[in-house]
């Protein structure tokens, strides 16, 4: 069996209907939208329509739309933006378990004179409402909660915090790069006035991210120059990458309920069998309220490294919320804040599918897993016979 | 990705001698699940006094299991002498290197064979004793060992210490004083670093005074109790007092008074006037994770 890829929580593969509609950008269609000529001003309309495409999947108008260079930007341009155009307020509220796009911007304008509060998360992943409720007040001036974490596929309740943050009248940002394409939106319908997304965790290529700005929402521009994005974000676009994520929102948009069904069901049957087959392993995240592609398992007493190195020696890529370096004392800050304790939080591992993988890569992977975890465990001075 | 050498693929994937000896002579435990990786070794003597067999169980990554398989099989057939010779860096070299960030794991396999021969020589004595001063209190490295790290693998950075042994990359709190072993271990060799802290000036004005704190407390302190999970504010400045509030995993840590008064206060005098003194606000103290009064 080739590779059987369960990392899709990383980065995807690129649908190959999105690489057809990019290919012509490179060397036919290569103009410049901003020109005058017919030959640039042609890729305008390729830019429109992707505009129309992801808005389609976001249920917001395409006006609301601005493309930047991925999740990152789109992060970092949602929280210094708002907070630029809001400087009377001083204090942002996010959570412990963000994304470090979010979470390392939060902390750098602590050292700028912000009040920033983390909010903590229960044993299973989830926010207590109240206690964002108790911590809004008339300084706050953004709120950003990311729409499911990545570690463990735990999803938060945006619309019930953004109708909150929005009647004490904050900016509510969301970091939805692991929701888009896995969920069904409607943001015409929601209280989200910031929402980040990347292209290439939904099919679509790297380099490409997208912010939705809800219409009336003030937000002062990150990246300053030219006057591409209707003034809101400069620079020159990234055509092929744009029109490449336009297409996969398409995408998305037509296979979303029968793709998640499928992944589910594939997830579900992973877990389940991982669960039941090796003993003292333990699941980490609300399974109630989760994606439908992200499974996280601590395997007790061994190591996440060493089990990764394991699978990957039959072609199966996953990942660990543990960096074992000799900085990192810390497992992965998702689990630490969970309370998940030290014995299983360094051995957890992460698989996240997506609508190509297949039923029988499920069955490989479920067949060579339980071997792994006896020989490491055979290995561990912590198991006791 | 780690970039291992196929000697380290090879012990990982086909590890020796895992399992413990039967009635060993030396048991040498070290490491912890909350460190994330930890070794016990077990070895047997023949007659003449000479490592006959050796065994471990490791808890760790891929190159922590290497090293400790790689380590029973250097040791055997060597008399202790011969053997508490070993170096972390005999036990990295015999592998093909390790990537520089896990050079610890080669640290860990010379210290499990110390205290197993220290072990044997006690007569039986369980626990491996410390020797010298705590430095690094989230891993528990003393001054001794950093020293050691120091000498043998010629290392001149606070970073490299970190990845040789484990020092300073928990809260920071000591990288200072892992400096000063490096300068009192190395000498001339120590590059100079450029410090990004801010300078201590003549007489400062209040107003200079109190940016100096914030700066101080933003740059210095923040990070390191940042790395526990905790935060501090700075409440107020009366004089030469500084009150200050824990928040996070601080409020509530054992170690808190020995934190303020450690860390914060030294920090303060050091980089901005040796007249300060630290107090705790113990009336804002708040709900973990609340970072506000």
């Amino acid at each position: 069996m080739g590779t059987i890829y369960f990392d899709n929580n990383a980065t995807t593969k690129v649908a190959e209907q999105v690489l057809e509609e990019m290919k012509p950008l490179f060397c036919e269609l290569y103009g410049n939208p901003s020109s005058m000529h017919t030959f640039g001003g042609q890729i305008g309309r390729k830019i429109r329509r992707a505009r129309e495409q992801v808005a389609g999947l976001l249920g917001c108008e395409p006006s609301e739309i601005v493309f930047t260079s991925g999740g990152t930007e789109s992060d970092n341009t949602a929280i210094k933006g708002a907070l630029a155009a809001q400087p009377q307020k001083r204090t942002v509220i996010t959570t412990r378990v963000e994304h470090p796009a979010v979470l390392t911007v939060c902390r750098d304008l602590e050292s700028h004179g912000y009040t920033v509060v983390e909010l903590s998360v229960d044993k299973e992943g989830r926010l207590d409402l109240m206690e964002l409720e108790d911590q809004i007040d008339d300084d706050t001036a953004l709120v950003t909660i990311m729409y499911a974490n990545n570690e463990t596929g735990v999803v938060f309740p945006i619309d019930e915090i953004a109708r909150l943050v929005a009647d004490r009248r904050a900016i509510l940002h969301t970091d939805a790069v692991q929701v888009v394409g896995k969920m069904p939106l409607n943001l015409s319908e929601s209280n989200v006035d910031l929402l980040s997304l990347s292209g290439h965790k939904l099919h679509g290529p790297k380099g490409v991210g997208v912010l939705y700005v809800r219409k009336g929402t003030r937000l002062s521009p990150f990246m300053l120059g030219g006057h591409q994005e209707a003034g809101r974000r400069a620079g020159t676009e990234n055509v092929p990458g744009i029109v490449g994520t336009g297409k996969a929102c398409e995408l998305a948009a037509e296979h979303l309920e029968a793709d998640n069904n499928k992944v589910k069901y594939l997830r579900d049957k992973l877990e389940n069998a991982i669960l039941e087959r090796c003993p003292d392993c333990r699941l980490n995240g609300d399974p109630e309220n989760r994606l439908p592609n992200t499974t996280n398992i601590s395997f007790e007493y061994i190591e996440g490294e060493a089990i990764l190195l394991m699978l990957d020696k039959y072609g199966i890529c996953a990942s660990s919320g543990s960096a074992c370096t000799s900085g990192s004392l810390e497992p992965s800050h998702v689990l630490r804040a969970m309370g998940v304790p030290f014995t299983a939080a360094h051995g957890s591992i992460r698989f996240s599918l997506s609508r190509y993988n297949t039923e029988e890569e499920v069955d490989y992977t479920i067949e060579k897993l339980p071997p792994i975890i006896h020989q490491l465990r055979e290995l561990s001075p912590f198991v006791v016979k | 990705m780690w970039e291992y050498t196929d000697s380290v693929r090879d012990h990982f994937f086909n590890p020796r001698n895992v399992g413990e000896v039967e009635d060993p002579d030396g048991v040498g435990e070290v490491g912890s699940l909350a460190c994330g990786d930890a070794l016990k070794l077990t070895f047997k003597l023949d007659e003449n006094g000479k490592i006959k067999d050796a065994k471990f169980k490791t808890f760790g990554c891929a190159s922590a299991i290497a090293t400790s398989s790689v380590l029973t099989e250097m040791i055997k057939g060597l008399s202790l002498e011969e053997a508490i010779n070993v170096t972390n860096k005999d036990i990295a070299d015999y592998l093909g290197g390790l990537p520089e960030q896990k050079m610890h794991c080669s640290v860990m396999g010379r210290e499990a064979l110390e205290a197993a021969i220290e072990n044997y020589k006690g007569g039986g004595k369980k626990k491996h004793e410390l020797e010298g001063k705590i430095v690094c209190t989230c891993f528990g490295v003393t001054d001794k060992e950093i020293e050691r790290v120091v000498r043998e693998n010629d290392l001149t950075t606070v970073e490299e210490v970190t990845n040789y042994c484990k020092a300073g990359g928990g809260c920071g709190g000591c990288q200072a004083e892992i400096e000063k072993i490096i300068q009192k271990t190395q000498g001339d060799k120590v590059k100079e670093t450029p410090v990004s802290a801010p300078r201590r000036g003549g007489k400062l004005t209040n107003i200079q005074k109190m940016q100096l704190i914030q700066q101080t407390i933003n740059e210095q302190i923040r990070p390191a109790l940042r790395a526990h999970g905790g935060n501090i504010e700075l409440i107020d400045i009366e004089g030469n007092k500084v009150i200050v509030a824990f928040r996070g995993m601080c409020a509530q840590c054992k170690l808190a008074e020995f934190t303020m008064k450690d860390v914060v206060e030294a920090k303060l005098k050091e980089y901005v006037s040796e007249e300060l003194f630290v107090e705790e606000d113990t009336d804002s103290a708040d709900q973990p994770h609340n970072h506000r009064g």
